[in-house]
């Protein structure tokens, strides 16, 4: 190489190397990478601190404030929402714009003695800001959180034990304990046992028609339900005579019935590692519990079930079919116009908007195989529809042909890939193309199958639109699979944690009380779409071990 | 055209054979008789129609679209263009070695007993002789023995394509093709395979497709030379390579054309 030559190839310039083109698709990625992380993030920060315990302010106001305080007096009490700037509306003598000023949104709780969850403060018109020490945050089955001061508590009995009494502490401890263990119970009475006697007087009631010995039988059930119905009856008295009295933070004494607390704790005087304990204990209630409220307090037990059974349903509907269609379409048919039109239809089909495929369901499964299946299996229930309605299997089967083009092109790309050598050995042998194909090519491809079969759940398990129109609800009474006979009930309409996180932004009645439910919901379905997409690629990436094909 | 060795009847009749892709014929009234128990070599350069020839021997060529072929071959008397033959039978007659070695992503034990189960053989004591047997046969016994159940994948390149011609004469065949079978292989691999195609036509008819003369002249008994889909001169190995009739096939083994 001469060395003019060497000095030429020096004086280039970037653009002949095309750098800026490389900074212009890193600066592509870093923008993609931002908004990634920017979506996590607020998501994670707005998700995360819902569970941790935050202390119980009082703000004490300088008299004459503009805001007004819910309940009177001039101490408002209650958790810090936010803290903002807020621009001065107002310009001062010389036209200046005055120094912008603070506000405070608190959450004051109590809302069936102040009608309001939240209440607002200007930093002007704050005197002192204190952490009151005796305060107690009651978790209620209704009006959300309580934040007071313990008066006293009232056995079903009519025993009393006063908060100065030493031994208070404990009989507080006692007596919720007690409420939750008899709330157990009503639940398991009203839930299981009449939940029995209810199905059998149904399919008596329906099978019978009234014959003699049914008239017996639906006699000895009565009575049995009305002995359990006493029973509840009696828990229930307990429930509500039994009350905690305490002072919210304006001076009224309210009094709490035993049945309708979960929880209580003193906010500040947890220390670290209690508040971790609070933090971990919230996390799990939100994950095992049933939501209340309307769904913006309690948990989500019910949509994370629902979601996982409609999206295991949908996997065994969309897997056997999916692959099946592809390894016809790759190594049966005849390559050509028709088959080509096909994929192309196929492909297309994965993006028609997913409220088309919501519409089809409802048209077709719902109304048209559901009806059928009602007129000719269920004829003695009409008209109240069995499977002629929105339920989980209906949204399954929505969804899986919503997702079978994923599968297909996916299988597709596998089974291409697999080599023609191995396909060729196989077929030498004297293996018939079935035997090749059952025995070469589908292990060697189930990588990419799986792969593809996740990426369909993961899609799945975060759709909503179809699901509002197949069978997807606010509050379903009863899980898809229980312990009553066929213990899988594929009729049943369901919860699911997307439509979750729609019901409670838009269509719950405190919208700002379901924010911080909202942001945890999302974290949750977030980390499930994620956890799924892990397995996808541990399972890839093992069985790529596995049946890695590199030959030399 | 050519008298086989006295002794040795011819086993493969190829009958003015054509075969076409689409409309590009790639061989050109092909007439050769393959005795049995030898090796016989497909020799010339590339696109010549040798692999071709070699893979219509076990109707492989059906897989591709598009194919047409005129004339007839005969095994052991049978035509295999019949239209009454069962290909996967014919297949079962005749094992294959590929130019690139393509041993399944099974166990070494699998890869050999696969025509057996894809036969529907599943009796363990069969299987078991059939993979010491076979390994034998490849010469691959004394390394593969102790670790016949680990992935074949984990095995050396000259270890694979050992592996794929005892799985190629793990159902006993009549006849063996193999497809450059030394071309990704390194030269101590090579005289491996070479010494094994030795011990081989003992048993078997053996096709070779080779690129490499040498080889040839090492292992085959006779040799075929082709040259743009036709058959140039078809002759016992020595004679072709020490006086060959034509002067196209002088002057590829000599190397002054290509």
């Amino acid at each position: 190489m001469s060395s003019a030559h060497h000095d030429d190839s020096l004086t280039r310039t970037h653009a002949a190397h095309g750098e800026p083109l490389v900074w212009l698709s890193a600066m592509g990625l870093a923008l993609g990478m931002l908004m990634v992380v920017g979506l996590l993030g607020v998501i994670v920060s707005h998700g995360i601190p819902v569970f941790w315990p935050s202390p119980v302010l009082e703000v004490t106001l300088k008299p004459g404030a503009k805001n007004p305080v819910p309940g009177g007096g001039n101490t408002l009490t209650g958790t810090l929402v936010q803290q903002r700037s807020k621009r001065a509306p107002v310009l001062d003598a010389d036209g200046h714009r005055q120094a912008d000023q603070t506000e405070y949104q608190l959450f004051v709780g109590n809302k069936d003695a102040y009608g309001v969850n939240f209440a607002f403060v200007d930093g002007a018109d704050v005197e002192k800001i204190e952490e009151p020490k005796d305060i107690y945050v009651i978790e209620r089955m209704e009006y959300g959180i309580a934040f007071g001061f313990p008066e006293r508590i009232t056995l079903a009995d009519g025993r009393t034990v006063a908060a100065s009494d030493p031994g208070f502490a404990d009989a507080l401890a006692e007596f919720v304990a007690e409420a939750s263990r008899r709330r157990n119970e009503i639940g398991t009475i009203e839930k299981r046992d009449i939940g029995r006697i209810n199905a059998s007087l149904n399919n008596l009631k329906l099978k019978g028609r009234g014959s003699e010995e049914s008239k017996i039988e639906i006699a000895a059930l009565d009575e049995r339900y009305n002995k359990l119905a006493a029973e509840a009856r009696a828990l229930r008295a307990v429930q509500q005579s039994a009350t905690l009295t305490y002072k919210v933070p304006n001076g009224k004494e309210r009094s709490l019935a035993a049945g309708d607390i979960i929880g209580y704790y003193q906010a500040n005087r947890l220390g670290f590692f209690q508040k971790a304990g609070l933090f971990l204990h919230n996390i799990w209630s939100f994950l095992s519990q049933d939501p209340r409220e309307a769904n913006t307090e309690g948990g989500v037990f019910p949509a994370i079930f629902g979601t996982f059974v409609m999206t295991m349903l949908m996997s065994i509907a969309v897997m056997p079919f999916g692959v099946i269609a592809a390894i016809y379409l790759r190594e049966y048919a005849k390559q050509g116009f028709f088959v080509r039109a096909v994929r192309i239809a196929v492909n297309n089909l994965a993006g028609v908007p997913s409220i088309v495929f919501g519409v089809f369901g409802l048209g077709f499964f719902v109304y048209f195989v559901g009806g059928s299946v009602d007129q000719l299996l269920f004829s003695d229930y009409l008209p109240t529809p069995t499977f002629g309605t929105g339920g989980i299997l209906w949204a399954a089967l929505t969804l899986a042909l919503m997702t079978v083009p994923v599968v297909i092109v996916a299988t597709e790309e596998a089974v291409a890939a697999v080599p023609r050598g191995m396909k060729e050995g196989s077929l030498a042998c004297g293996a018939s193309k079935w035997q090749t194909i059952q025995r070469i090519v589908l292990p060697a491809s189930l990588p990419g199958i799986l792969t593809g079969l996740v990426l369909a759940m993961a899609r799945g398990a975060g759709e909503v639109a179809p699901l509002m129109l197949v069978g997807v609800v606010k509050l379903a009474p009863s899980l898809p699979i229980d312990g009553e006979f066929p213990f899988l009930h594929l009729e049943r309409k369901f919860m699911h944690l997307g439509f979750h996180i729609y019901d409670l932004g838009f269509q719950s009645p405190d919208s700002e009380a379901a924010k911080p439910m909202v942001f945890a919901t999302t974290l949750l379905l977030i980390i499930l779409v994620v956890l799924l997409n892990l397995t996808a690629i541990l399972i890839r990436e093992r069985l790529r071990k596995k049946y890695s094909t590199g030959a030399f | 055209m050519n008298e086989p060795a006295p002794g040795k009847p011819d086993y493969i009749k190829i009958q003015d054979f054509s075969f076409h892709y689409g409309s590009k014929q790639a061989l050109f009234d092909i007439r050769m008789d393959i005795p049995e128990r030898e090796v016989t070599a497909f020799i010339g350069p590339s696109g010549c129609g040798k692999s071709t020839l070699l893979r219509n021997l076990n109707r492989m060529n059906d897989l591709i679209e598009d194919t047409r072929s005129e004339g007839d071959i005969f095994v052991n008397g049978q035509s295999i263009y019949d239209p009454h033959i069962e290909v996967i039978s014919l297949r079962k007659r005749i094992g294959m070695v590929f130019q690139k070695s393509n041993p399944f992503p099974k166990s070494i034990y699998e890869n050999i007993v696969y025509p057996l189960r894809v036969a529907g053989q599943n009796s363990r004591a069969v299987l078991d002789e059939t993979v010491e047997r076979s390994l034998k046969g490849a010469a691959l016994w004394d390394e593969a023995k102790d670790r016949l159940h680990e992935s074949a994948l984990s095995m050396s390149g000259g270890q694979m394509q050992r592996l794929c011609i005892a799985r190629a004469i793990a159902n006993r065949p009549e006849i063996l093709l193999m497809d450059e079978p030394c071309s990704a292989l390194d030269p101590i691999a090579t005289v491996k395979v070479e010494e094994l195609i030795h011990e081989l036509k003992k048993e078997f008819t053996i096709v070779i497709v080779t690129h490499n003369m040498q080889q040839a002249t090492r292992c085959s008994d006779k040799t075929g030379f082709f040259y743009l889909g036709k058959l140039i001169e078809f002759s016992d190995t020595q004679k072709i390579f020490s006086n060959p009739a034509k002067k196209q096939t002088e002057d590829y083994i000599t190397g002054r054309f290509g």
